[in-house]
């Protein structure tokens, strides 16, 4: 068994991906218990200093869920977070974290098959990429 | 520091079977705050709300983390019940460890030891919960109807009969929309003018309903419950209280121009009723057509016109009226035939519309309501209806279907064989959607008693042999090539929305879909209003829709008003932004990311409008110089809970 168990902190929006974690629930649809929950009116409230602040208290990954295009409950808050993800994403290699640590995806509150395998996805990915480095500039893997 | 009570749910077995309740009162009882800690059975059971209540008036908690079900379910249940001792409802946090936890985990240890990190979240989000009030306003209880078709009629006078005052706003001269042009409505055949010129006159008279004919709304200022609307109407050169309806201008008018309300099929003075029931019942002059009194070319129906009702110095005017809830029923128009050649629409005159076939099965229409063609007026012995006529194209034309050309088109050929009972009706077809009350009933008894032929295929060309027209087909059940030689074509034209929302939905800032139409607050569970609070939807502007359909919409929208308007302010939920003015350099970010125009520059800071924001928190993430912040969820709660996480 590894030993390392990462830590994932997930952002969701209430009207859609926190609603898909909920079918999840009432499913009962099995996935890895490495994500804990920050509700968000819209995933456009996450500011990327949020994801930064993640990441810099030793967050392995950080996880983003929010409607699907033209799904958003606030008109265009999805598409403010995708732009803002993208940008971030490109900053966090300089910074010498792998951007593949955030990741961002439209789960709807139907989804909650979507929402349990994008879980169980994302930690075995990040179980195998180890633990987040310090943010030290060096290369992560 | 804030006194927190921790109560933890067993849920039966739901919770208790993965996590261990039992273990986590124990080791939360000493964490930073926790003042009381219990676990229960059935916290959402009436003793266990009571046990709540009763813990936080012994231990005098200032709030409380519910550990048990999704939000979704039980907030407002425990909102309700601390709010009934005197404490306020956002002193409350859920933790959901059973949806999002006990339900989904297996590992005992593991689930538990996150249900540790979800209660621990909710604690350090609690803690600095401020309490907060719903956010008020006061409220103008007067409507503003933009369109008088069926939709906008419907709601005005369920409004105006529920004892508040309706602002209608109508493009043309009259109102009535196109339902006022039809024949007869599918499926009961009930004459349609009939059915809705009872409703016209009752806006006409109705104390509570003004009216502006020839007007548009050029802004709209302010926001939900107080707007300030803009009106233009155009130069009102007849004086509609002087009008007797005489109708000497018109015989004295020497110009003649095709006639809207007969799709063209006849003709008009330039001085004219729009049809003889509009309302208000008044001559108009068009413009546009008009030899022109500046300087006076003609003059002759100001001679003729006893009454003196003619002034050519009327100039346009502008008004403005308070308006607290606006329902926008700006109706359709059919896709522009135009954009077919192939069907040789306009090149052909046996080739018509939907609309103009209602004109002539009208007995108010050109023809008196006999079956004529237009080119020679003969009684045409073979017709055929092309549906989905730019409609469900997606590569060429509309994608999207048209919901009532199915209905209408049978309607078409059941009353073509009323009125030519030799004559053969041909129903070019994709699909038969006939989804309404006793619709398939009304298609099944003309196929079986009308004799109207259904062929299931697309139209390829239409053109004229002498005088038929030629329709290529192609009936895809057998797969064989079609030629029909026809007297007339009658095109099922797509629907698009009403010509001019584009402008207008600048103006009211709200939002449309790819086609135009108006886009509802929820497709399911609020379609009849939109994102943006105070504005509501009626009828086509919306989308495609029959009449009943129409009609139960609108007055579904003057019914949320009504309920709106039984309260003497507006409320709003009061998790929004908010802005600290000192660290605000008013560099106007914020304000493009907002959506509904909730924030505004005031003295070089980028205040918010309280009742329009609507909590998205797009904003706060947006501000560089961290002015901005999101009631009961700042910046430092989002923070604590990401540190908590990863302790």
């Amino acid at each position: 068994m590894n030993a390392f168990e990462p830590k994932i902190v997930c952002f969701l929006c209430k009207w859609c991906t926190y609603a898909g974690a909920d079918l999840a629930g009432t499913s009962r649809i099995k996935y890895p218990p490495n994500g804990v929950v920050i509700k968000t009116m819209c995933s456009s409230r996450i500011d990327p200093e949020h994801i930064l602040y993640a990441f810099q208290q030793g967050s392995d990954g950080v996880f983003i869920g929010g409607c699907h295009p033209g799904d958003c409950h606030y008109q265009t808050g999805n598409y403010k977070t995708q732009r803002r993800v993208l940008l971030l994403k490109r900053m966090l290699k300089q910074m010498g974290i792998n951007p593949e640590r955030l990741k961002l995806e439209w789960i709807s509150a139907s989804e909650g098959n979507k929402f349990a395998n994008t879980m169980i996805d994302f930690t075995e990915k990040i179980r195998n990429m180890g633990p987040v480095p310090k943010l030290s500039g060096k290369e992560d893997k | 520091m804030k006194k927190i009570g921790v109560f933890i749910c067993h849920c039966g077995v739901n919770i208790k079977d993965t996590v261990d309740v039992e273990y986590l009162t124990e080791k939360l009882a000493d964490y930073k705050g926790v003042e009381h800690i219990e676990n229960y059975m059935f916290m959402c059971s009436d003793p266990g709300q009571n046990l709540v209540k009763e813990a936080i008036q012994e231990n005098k908690l200032d709030g409380v983390v519910i550990a048990a079900c999704s939000p979704t379910l039980h907030e407002s249940t425990f909102q309700n019940a601390i709010e009934e001792i005197g404490i306020n409802k956002y002193q409350l946090e859920i933790a959901n460890i059973r949806e999002q936890c006990s339900w989904v985990h297996t590992s005992r240890e593991e689930a538990t030891r996150k249900a540790e990190l979800i209660i621990k979240t909710a604690i350090e989000k609690l803690r600095l919960n401020q309490s907060l009030e719903p956010v008020t306003a006061p409220l103008t209880k007067r409507v503003l109807v933009i369109g008088g078709g069926i939709a906008g009629i419907q709601a005005a006078l369920d409004i105006a009969d529920g004892g508040y005052e309706v602002v209608l706003v109508e493009k043309k001269p009259s109102i009535g929309g196109h339902m006022i042009q039809l024949s007869e409505t599918f499926p009961t055949l009930d004459c349609s003018q009939c059915i809705l010129t009872p409703k016209m006159v009752q806006v006409g008279k109705h104390k509570n309903i003004k009216l502006y004919v020839n007007s548009q709304v050029a802004a709209v200022d302010g926001f939900a419950g107080n707007f300030t609307v803009t009106i233009n109407r155009k130069a009102q050169y007849v004086d509609p209280d002087k009008c007797t309806l005489c109708g000497d201008c018109t015989d004295s008018c020497p110009v003649v121009t095709p006639c809207e309300y007969d799709e063209g099929l006849a003709w008009r003075r330039a001085i004219y009723v729009p049809f003889p029931q509009a309302i208000p019942a008044t001559f108009t002059i068009d413009t546009e057509n008009c030899l022109g009194f500046e300087p006076i070319a003609c003059g002759e129906c100001k001679k003729a016109c006893e009454p003196g009702a003619i002034n050519y110095d009327a100039k346009p005017q502008t008004f403005e009226e308070k308006i607290g809830a606006i329902i926008v029923a700006t109706g359709y128009d059919l896709y522009p035939v135009e954009n077919m050649a192939e069907y040789g629409y306009g090149k052909y005159p046996d080739v018509l519309n939907g609309l103009q076939f209602e004109r002539i099965l009208s007995a108010t229409g050109p023809t008196g309501g006999e079956m004529l063609r237009p080119s020679d007026g003969k009684v045409p012995k073979e017709i055929v209806f092309v549906q989905c006529s730019g409609s469900r194209d997606p590569e060429r034309h509309l994608s999207h279907c048209s919901r009532i050309c199915c209905m209408y088109t049978l309607k078409h050929a059941k009353l073509y064989k009323h009125k030519v009972p030799d004559g053969q009706p041909y129903i070019f077809y994709i699909d038969i959607r006939s989804g309404g009350k006793r619709y398939d009933e009304f298609i099944q008894q003309a196929v079986s008693e009308d004799g109207v032929v259904y062929i299931r295929g697309k139209v390829a060309k239409i053109y004229q042999e002498g005088d038929k027209m030629i329709v290529h087909g192609m009936d895809t059940l057998t797969g064989k090539k079609m030629e029909i030689c026809a007297d007339m074509v009658v095109l099922a034209q797509g629907i698009v929305p009403s010509e001019g929302v584009h402008e207008l939905v600048k103006t009211l800032k709200l939002g449309v879909d790819d086609v135009g139409f108006l886009i509802e607050a929820h497709p399911k569970l609020r379609p009849l209003e939109s994102l943006q609070s105070g504005f509501y939807i009626a009828g086509a502007a919306q989308g495609p829709k029959d009449i009943p359909d129409t009609v139960s919409q609108a007055s579904g929208a003057a019914a949320k008003i009504l309920a709106l308007f039984s309260h003497d302010e507006i409320y709003h939920e009061p998790i929004i932004a908010i802005v600290d003015e000192d660290k605000c350099s008013g560099c106007g970010i914020c304000i493009g990311t907002c959506p509904y125009g909730a924030r505004v520059l005031e003295n070089g800071v980028a205040m918010v409008n309280d009742i329009l924001c609507e909590g998205c928190g797009a904003c706060i993430s947006a501000c560089p110089s961290g002015a901005a912040q999101q009631k009961n969820l700042t910046d430092q709660q989002i923070n604590s809970m990401i540190k908590v996480i990863l302790g």
